[in-house]
């Protein structure tokens, strides 16, 4: 039994999991600090995920990219908010663009990991939250996504029309 | 399909902080317009103004409910924000699990 709840906040676009692993807090926290181990999760095995920058002190950037069954590569980013090992680390996960330059265009979460150990089992808590410019911006998707293609397509109808 | 309007309208209602936050506030919840009222630093008034913005841009609805009006976001919207959810859950279901069979596996 790893995962012990899940909950979702749809009104805050907000996500917290908990899960719980029969292990030393300090072998929990290998799994984000040492980059082999991270690479061994991150990607979900069709996407397996190779990091070449690791830098989990505060400031620090992570830097990866998974490969495809195609071999296409979706490259992501993190930026290190605060690392307190092995207890805390915060991060905002995004996504870059082919050169690795982190993708504005798409949202951006915040993630925020807490470990405790009790009785030799730690605790792992992760708390995802939508930034709020991106949060607005996906709002504004929402929205605008819906009617935007059709209304360009209108365009191109108007434009063809009077050509 | 919109008319130009249509998108002119739904540009203009996203373009305001305060009609977002009330986009933001209808996502999951059923807020009240006098509910509405407490949280902001507006009147009555000029909150069902927003309101009626993003109404108009068919953003949201009203119902009444009693002596209450009720806001709601369009269902294709909150749809969406628990689909962006759920993937984010299975993503790290996936991880969690893939985390659990690492420690395992090498245990010290």
């Amino acid at each position: 039994m790893s995962i012990v709840s899940i909950d979702k906040d749809a009104e805050n676009l907000r996500l917290v999991l908990v899960a719980e692993f029969a292990a030393p807090i300090e072998r929990v926290w290998r799994l984000w600090s040492d980059p082999r181990q991270l690479e061994r999760w991150w990607g979900p095995p069709s996407h397996p995920a190779t990091v070449e920058e690791h830098d989990l002190s505060a400031g620090g950037t992570v830097t990866y990219f998974m490969t495809g069954p195609e071999g296409e590569r979706t490259r992501g980013w993190w930026r290190v908010t605060a690392a307190e090992p092995p207890r805390a680390l915060e991060f905002t996960d995004g996504f870059a663009d082919a050169e690795g330059a982190p993708n504005g265009d798409l949202p951006a979460t915040a993630v925020r990991v807490r470990l405790a150990e009790r009785d030799g089992t730690t605790r792992m808590e992760l708390r995802f939250t939508f930034e709020s410019g991106e949060h607005m911006a996906m709002l504004e998707r929402w929205g605008a996504f819906d009617v935007f293609p059709q209304s360009v397509a209108q365009m191109d109808a108007i434009v063809a029309g009077s050509a | 399909m919109p008319a130009d309007e249509d998108v002119d309208r739904l540009f203009h209602a996203l373009s305001d902080t305060t009609r977002r936050d009330i986009l933001h506030r209808c996502i999951a919840g059923e807020p009240s317009v006098s509910r509405l009222a407490e949280v902001y630093p507006m009147s009555f008034a000029a909150v069902q103004k927003h309101v009626a913005v993003l109404e108009r841009a068919g953003l949201v609805t009203k119902e009444r409910r009693g002596r209450e009006q009720l806001v709601r976001t369009d269902g294709a919207a909150v749809e969406r924000a628990r689909r962006a959810l759920d993937e984010l859950e299975a993503a790290w279901r996936g991880r969690v699990e893939r985390m659990a069979v690492l420690i395992a596996e090498m245990p010290g």
